[in-house]
């Protein structure tokens, strides 16, 4: 993970059509500005970036699904359940599941675990919308390769 | 049962703050009872889920951008529920 940056999923192990699985390592907190703030002599892992890395997950799955013809952009969160501390070094398994799509819009399940224990879960909605420019839907396919995600050129 | 647009009133006050009352054949779900973008996002989800079917909400709205439908044919109340019957009968149809 490299928090400041946004780049929540470090790797994608499985992925179908209506599901996908993800690895991420929280980084050490020394040197972090997320952890320098948050907070001041007990680090933690920002709840809004577990719902961030659930978001992320929930639209990559969505990409492979629509062939990384759109680009998935969250539009609600709910139900969101922050069960237990995430703590700087934890390990942590990304699961989304998609729950419906529909026209111009998904709705996922994003499950959180780590070494087993259930950490958080959420749903989410999403709007997949025409990829506002080509260097976003081109960065986009290199990040989903490098993570792991077959990507085809488009047509 | 419940005709569909009775179905899809219920749906939208349980989905947004629109009183229940306030719904009726005519009224226009955007214009009239101030649904937002997301609100509708809701209401169509619910819909998709109530009815096994999906809502062509984008395909809707490119017949109204590109001038070939009025808007009130698919987002007045009484013509919503039409769609939606529509929709219902295809999903249902022989061969769908």
């Amino acid at each position: 993970m490299r928090l400041e940056y946004f780049e929540m999923i470090d790797r994608i192990t499985a992925v179908d059509e209506t599901s996908l699985t993800a690895e991420c390592l929280v980084p050490p907190a020394a040197g972090n500005p997320v952890f320098a703030g948050h907070l001041p002599s007990f680090p933690l892992m920002p709840g809004v970036l577990l719902i961030e890395t659930m978001a992320q997950a929930s639209g990559w799955l969505l990409l492979h699904r629509l062939n990384f013809t759109r680009m998935p952009l969250l539009a609600s969160v709910k139900e969101a359940k922050l069960r237990s501390f995430v703590l700087p070094e934890a390990s942590l398994q990304v699961h989304a599941t998609l729950l419906h799509e529909g026209s111009g819009y998904a709705v996922a399940q994003g499950r959180i675990t780590s070494n087993g224990k259930k950490v958080c879960e959420v749903e989410l909605t999403l709007r997949a919308l025409p990829f506002p420019t080509p260097d976003l839907a081109a960065m986009v396919r290199e990040r989903a390769r490098s993570l792991g995600l077959t990507v085809a050129e488009p047509a | 049962m419940a005709s569909a647009f009775d179905r899809i009133a219920d749906l939208i006050a349980e989905t947004s703050d629109v009183p229940r009352e306030k719904i009726t054949p005519d009224s226009h779900v955007i214009n009239d009872l101030g649904i937002d973008s997301l609100d509708f996002l809701d209401i169509v989800f619910a819909i998709d889920k109530e009815f096994g079917i999906k809502v062509p909400v984008e395909a809707w709205t490119q017949e109204v951008n590109a001038g070939r439908a009025p808007a009130e044919n698919f987002f007045v109340m009484k013509n919503l529920a039409i769609r939606v019957e529509e929709l219902v009968a295809a999903k249902q149809a022989p061969g769908a």
